[in-house]
């Protein structure tokens, strides 16, 4: 009896010692767990929202700039110069204007998407073949059904590789979204940056929403495109 | 799939109609351009026949037919449809009525067949089931398996096939007026071949007004009813049957784009179907040798040719064949070449000298036995033709 409790002593002093090493804590990792869950879905919110909003302004330009094409180079200068500019300092820049919070955060977030979904779908359009467009519009197609039947269907698996990149890459800059006081997956691993188990937790946590994000449009990818895997499957 | 049967599926889209069309000098600048692209073009197509716009590329044709419906603005001049100008009328829905297949065809890879061919009449507001009818009975006409080909992506098809399905959605709404822009340019040659009697079949079913656009000379004396064919700079160099053409060129552009070989080209100007057929002793395994050779007498066909339950041709027989009471199967040789009632008859001659054959068994769609076709016919049939007076085709 009193071995094992002496067992028990030894493992309990195992732990704390790891924890006070700064050791990576398996046993304290189940224990604390639920510190991630707020901050995790807070960082899932700050990256679908940017997303969202970030898809929705590029999306508008690139099909505009996709008739006019005179706006290519502006926007693609604008995005560009945001794509640039370190997260952390756009964060201190917005300060003074947006205050601490979600809504600084957000835009930093969005200027950081913008070039990439911009490009990818203006892309995904300009490689529409000349003879599908000509066809289309030889058969009384007006310019809006070409572009919702025929152009932007043709150019999702171009569109959709863009929101790919632009859900991983926000997904890591969100990290940062805490130097703008908006909380997410940053906030825990900068707090106890020196702790393993922490930056193991709160990391790997940011890396599994990555791969869930991209995961789930890839399966939203094959599932709207069934003609790119059909050809020559004869 | 036969076409002649399956064309004729009843439906609102079995009634033929064709519109006239009337270019009235029409003409399309390019700003910065001293030639124009295409110059006062002016002729009619009348109602249910075939126009083929032909020439050297960078002549216009393309541009003049894209004026039709409206793909390229008209600068000055005008075009009507049925005596109303296109230029009045609203681009997408005057194209919505007007037919459209190019070279490239350009089906949307996005879209099933079915969906491909549906593009218009969906646009027209048409209810599902009706489309799904219409777009069955559109791949038998362009002789396509309905069943299996509908739920196909583009990209799944041969190119052939792709060409048959631009050209059943180009068809969709039974449209007065198809444009044809070098629909089996990209076809290989065996199969344009069989594209363009496919289409010729199909044409005699539908009786569209049709203007097709080509580069090949013998394409558009096979095709056309009637040859536009323009030079450089957008003019029109002449424009007639090509029987005329071949007869009586115009000038010497004309002249020399048609070819020197113009006497051999008019054989491309009637089809077997044209021409009196040899009957042929037709005989079949079983039958009395004394009715085979009562036949073979009133033919003038040396051999009896041998056929199936379906009139079928299987060869031709040998002597021995005929030595017993009844017909055997002793082949001479096979029933080659095997000419088609719509062979033209300078391919059928070319298949003839190929084969080193005197004759041939002609088949109508079916595959059955319709008559004979020989050497000494043809030559006969190019010395005959009253359309074609020896001192037109002697001219310089």
């Amino acid at each position: 009896m009193s071995t094992l409790l002496a067992q028990v002593e030894i493992r309990d002093r195992t732990e704390a010692s790891c924890v006070s090493d700064n050791g990576f804590c398996p046993d304290w990792i189940v224990d604390n767990l639920d510190r991630y869950v707020n901050p995790f879905f807070q960082h899932v919110l700050l990256t679908v929202v940017a997303l969202a909003i970030g898809f929705a302004i590029a999306f508008t330009l690139a099909v505009i700039a996709y008739r006019r094409r005179w706006l290519i180079g502006p926007v693609t200068q604008v995005t560009g110069v945001l794509y640039t500019v370190p997260s952390i300092a756009a964060f201190f820049l917005l300060l003074p204007i947006t205050g601490r919070g979600f809504l600084t955060a957000t835009i930093a977030l969005v200027a950081y998407s913008l070039l990439i979904i911009f490009r990818n779908v203006l892309t995904g359009l300009d490689n529409v073949p000349g003879e599908t467009k000509d066809a289309g519009r030889g058969m009384g197609l007006t310019p809006r059904q070409l572009l919702w039947r025929v152009e932007l269907p043709l150019a999702l698996p171009e569109i959709l590789a863009g929101l790919r990149i632009a859900a991983t890459t926000t997904v890591g800059l969100a990290t940062l979204a805490f130097f703008a006081g908006a909380g997410g997956l940053g906030e825990r691993i900068f707090d106890q940056i020196t702790f393993k188990s922490n930056v193991v937790v709160a990391g790997g946590l940011a890396v599994l929403l990555a791969a869930v994000l991209d995961g789930l449009i890839l399966l939203f990818q094959r599932a709207v495109t069934p003609w790119t895997r059909a050809v020559g499957a004869r | 799939m036969n076409i002649s049967d399956s064309a004729h599926a009843s439906g609102p889209s079995a009634r033929p109609k064709a519109a006239t069309l009337e270019f009235r000098e029409a003409t399309k600048r390019y700003p910065g351009q001293d030639e124009p692209a295409v110059n006062e073009l002016s002729l009619t197509v009348p109602a249910g026949e075939i126009c083929v716009l032909v020439g050297p590329s960078g002549c216009g044709k393309t541009t003049a037919m894209r004026m039709v419906n409206r793909m390229t603005q008209i600068t000055a001049g005008d075009i009507l449809l049925d005596g109303q100008s296109v230029r009045e009328r609203r681009p997408a829905e005057l194209r919505r009525g007007i037919g459209y297949a190019i070279q490239q065809v350009g089906l949307f890879p996005h879209l099933s067949v079915a969906d491909n061919i549906g593009t218009v009449p969906r646009l027209l507001g048409w209810d599902r089931e009706r489309i799904r009818a219409r777009v069955d009975e559109l791949l038998e006409l362009v002789s396509l398996d309905a069943h299996e080909t509908r739920d196909r992506f583009p990209g799944q098809l041969s190119g052939g096939q792709r060409q048959r399905v631009g050209v059943a959605r180009a068809l969709a709404v039974d449209p007065p007026l198809m444009l044809m822009d070098e629909p089996f340019g990209a076809i290989d040659p065996i199969n344009r071949e069989r594209l363009q009697n496919e289409f010729l079949r199909l044409q005699r079913e539908i009786r569209k007004t049709v203007v097709f656009v080509t580069h090949d000379i013998d394409e558009a004396i096979k095709i056309g009813d009637r040859i536009a064919i323009m030079q450089r700079g957008g003019h029109l160099a002449q424009y007639a049957p090509p029987a005329e053409l071949l007869m009586y060129p115009a000038n010497p552009f004309v002249e020399d784009f048609v070819g020197s070989d113009r006497a051999l080209k008019r054989l491309a100007l009637q089809r077997v179907r044209d021409v009196d057929l040899w009957k042929a002793p037709l005989v079949r395994v079983g039958e009395p040798v004394a009715e085979a050779r009562a036949k073979l007498s009133d033919s003038e066909v040396p051999f009896p040719l041998l056929v199936d339950g379906d009139r079928r041709p299987l060869g031709w027989l040998s002597e021995r064949a005929l030595a017993g009471e009844r017909v055997t199967e002793e082949l001479r040789s096979k029933p080659e070449p095997l000419l088609e009632l719509d062979d033209v008859l300078r391919d059928a001659l070319s298949d003839l000298l190929a084969e080193e054959a005197q004759y041939g068994p002609v088949v109508d769609e079916r595959g059955a036995v319709r008559g004979v076709l020989s050497i000494e016919i043809l030559s006969h049939a190019l010395k005959t033709d009253p359309e074609h007076v020896p001192s037109g085709a002697d001219a310089p």
